[in-house]
């Protein structure tokens, strides 16, 4: 195992999530068997109060999994000098078998994350509480997540040695390689163009038809959170071949590098936090009928709604931009 | 928008009378303050320091050569000979293969190790030397003064101080003696043709790996060093002993959130009369679990400002007295440096991690015990 820092951090954090998210879950299962508002049994009134407690508890630990993300992302690429042959945060993820399945899984928690912490805003601003039981069912949903990521992330750490020689991202993206990661290599620059440009414009026609009708806001949330796999696939597709001016460096962390002006988080940022907002969102207008939740999202919604447009329209425009200035011509005229 | 704007509101009068309240119990408050402040101060300074230090390494090793050829004898290293290089430079993909001669010399005068070290190329006449700034400071020496080493066979040797080296390099140049290679063969007995190591030139950084191979078939006995390899190895040693540092610590880290839970739920008469207050007067929980959250937010802010601000003072201003015995090494000839700020927000987010996020998990149990309690139960 490597003892570095910030894995100590996260390897912190993780711990105690868990330790807050478990009895939080027991507090859950109480809350759908027995939340009835309508009771002036004692139960519901401990309920209520305890409700308090466990809405910042909660709060808190998804607050830690929104910055547990960059900071694992982070600490991996810069460990990627320890390891030899890794160049990038790829190199170290793929120095053992837990890596990828470590991010994708602390991607995952991030996005119910972040959804939930939409909820419980949502539902905090209504007075009967329309969306408790929705959102205690989510921290079921969580909860084994937070497990399995926790546990993942532990058997990738105690694992990684400095000095295990890894492919780098060179060889994990080569087109003759079987894994997920190189499959999105492999898929042709044109219509994966026509399909991220599809997507996010149709999820911005979504939101034109939400601001001006208050109407599907489910299929705005779903079409904004589609857009995520959509965008990373257009990433190593061939956006990154743009940035990189190379036609075979499909990596997607390599973008975060100095080298390459940091660019990444300017396409990173925009792109989670529109996905979050959208997967929130779908998730919440699935429970849009509930009397108090309408008057609700009526006022707190188009905010959100153009904000998430917003970091998807950013994400578009800067996609477009850089493929435009780049020196390297994927596309034959 | 007013939506925004009031919920925008009604958080800075939260916040408004959480100071208010916060300045009324000054002592407890800037106790708990001074404690935090201290563990966020501690954590960071091994932080910033041994990233800095790594920073400093990946600098120096930019010069080293592409890869050190040494050869073992018994497991251990020894010297190497001229012939070696002969062989090496018939490798392909090698533009130039030195051999180099250096090693250390104990002085009993201050109890110190120097670094001896003969310089390519013939800059130093012999019978004269160039010496290390911390060295010129232990030996109270100067240009134009003259220091002698008892060599191998137990003649005196005198040397001529030229020059002493600047301040800027210190970190790599504190305790050396650059002599010249006439001078270095007598005063170790090291005999002509022989070198400490061999130092080969890549020009194409891609074959480094290949050519390593190659000197691995050609000489045997030999173990090639890349610079690549050096560097890991400095940067895995430098977050190793961070973390040694730390993990001590996280003792400290334990009792401090035994603290805070101790001075969360210890609520004094007055606090209780005040939330019992301010529920009669029409406050929800969830307003005093707001109001207690600011508390504690506010309480971190300043405590991680005023920490991470005395933790780069104490690193770059002063160069970390407190650590670097322990983080440095074992050398007895210290560099006097400045390091140059080397901070990324990995190194603030696991501070953060570290320090405020078992803080805040701490402080929520009382926080809310103190917002769920009845008006009617303490203000009678």
């Amino acid at each position: 195992m490597m003892v570095q820092t910030p894995i100590l951090a996260l390897l912190l954090a993780d711990l105690l999530g868990l330790l807050l998210l478990i009895p939080a879950g027991l507090f859950a299962l109480q809350v759908l068997r027995h939340w009835d508002p309508s009771s002036g049994h004692a139960r519901q009134l401990r309920l209520e109060k305890r409700t308090h407690l466990v809405a910042a508890i909660l709060g808190l630990v998804f607050l830690a999994q929104l910055l547990a993300l960059p900071l694992f992302v982070h600490a991996v690429d810069r460990m990627a000098l320890q390891i030899v042959g890794a160049m990038c945060a790829v190199g170290t993820l793929n120095a053992n078998p837990w890596g990828l399945p470590a991010l994708l899984l602390r991607i995952g928690l991030f996005f119910l994350a972040a959804a939930w912490l939409l909820m419980h805003r949502m539902d905090r601003r209504a007075p009967d509480y329309p969306l408790i039981r929705a959102k205690y069912g989510l921290v079921l949903l969580i909860l084994p997540l937070a497990v399995v990521t926790a546990g993942t992330q532990l058997a990738f750490f105690l694992q990684l040695d400095p000095d295990v020689i890894t492919s780098c991202c060179g060889s994990l993206f080569s087109q003759d390689s079987e894994s997920v990661a190189a499959h999105m290599a492999g898929l042709p620059a044109l219509p994966t163009m026509i399909a991220l440009y599809g997507t996010i414009g149709l999820a911005l026609a979504a939101a034109g038809v939400y601001l001006r009708w208050r109407r599907g806001l489910l299929l705005f949330g779903t079409l904004a959170a589609l857009s995520f796999p959509v965008a990373i696939a257009a990433i190593v597709a061939f956006l990154s071949l743009y940035v990189y001016e190379h036609p075979l460096h499909h990596c997607p962390f390599c973008l975060l590098q100095p080298e390459y002006g940091r660019i990444g988080y300017a396409l990173y940022l925009p792109l989670f936090v529109a996905t979050a907002l959208g997967i929130g969102l779908a998730f919440t207008s699935a429970f849009a009928q509930r009397e108090g939740l309408r008057a609700v999202l009526a006022r707190a919604a188009p905010p959100l709604v153009v904000a998430a447009a917003t970091g998807l329209a950013l994400f578009a425009a800067l996609t477009a931009w850089l493929s435009w200035q780049s020196n390297l011509i994927l596309l034959g005229y | 928008m007013t939506e925004l704007r009031r919920t925008l509101a009604r958080q800075r009068y939260l916040l408004d009378h959480t100071v208010a309240s916060m300045t009324r119990r000054r002592a407890r408050n800037l106790g708990l303050l001074l404690v935090y402040a201290a563990m966020v101060f501690l954590l960071a300074s091994v932080l910033f320091y041994s990233s800095a230090l790594k920073h400093e390494a990946a600098l120096l090793l930019a010069e080293a050569p592409d890869i050190v050829v040494q050869r073992m004898v018994a497991g251990r290293h020894a010297l190497i000979s001229g012939q070696h290089a002969q062989t090496l430079r018939g490798i392909r993909g090698v533009r130039a293969a030195e051999g180099r001669l250096w090693g250390y010399h104990y002085d009993p005068a201050v109890r110190a190790n120097y670094t001896l070290l003969v310089p390519p190329g013939a800059g130093i006449e012999p019978g004269t030397a160039v010496i290390g700034p911390a060295l010129a400071r232990a030996r109270g020496a100067e240009s134009g003064d003259v220091l002698g080493f008892r060599g191998h066979d137990g003649t005196l040797r005198p040397f001529q101080i030229a020059a002493v080296l600047p301040q800027e390099s210190a970190l790599a140049s504190a305790d050396l003696f650059l002599v010249a290679e006439s001078d270095f063969r007598a005063l170790f007995g090291i005999p002509d043709g022989q070198y400490t190591d061999l130092a080969l030139q890549i020009p194409n950084p891609r074959e480094e790996r290949t050519v390593a191979e190659k000197v691995r078939e050609a000489l045997p006995d030999s173990r090639p060093i890349l610079r690549d390899e050096m560097l890991r190895t400095y940067d895995a040693v430098f977050d190793w002993r961070s973390a040694l540092v730390l993990l001590p610590l996280s003792g400290t880290l334990l009792a401090f959130a035994i603290l805070a839970w101790e001075k969360a739920s210890g609520l004094s008469a007055d606090e209780r009369r005040e939330i019992g207050i301010l529920k009669a007067i029409g406050w929800e929980t969830g307003d005093v679990l707001a109001m207690k959250l600011w508390e504690s937010g506010l309480l971190s802010l300043l405590a991680f400002l005023f920490g991470t601000a005395a933790a780069y003072w104490h690193v770059f201003g002063l160069s970390a007295p407190l650590l670097a015995p322990v983080m440095q090494g074992w050398s007895v000839l210290y560099p006097d440096f400045r390091l140059t700020p080397a901070i990324d927000a990995t190194q603030l987010l696991a501070l953060f991690f570290l320090t405020v996020l078992p803080y805040l998990a701490a402080t929520l149990v009382p926080v809310w015990r103190a917002a769920v309690t009845d008006p009617d139960e303490v203000m009678r």
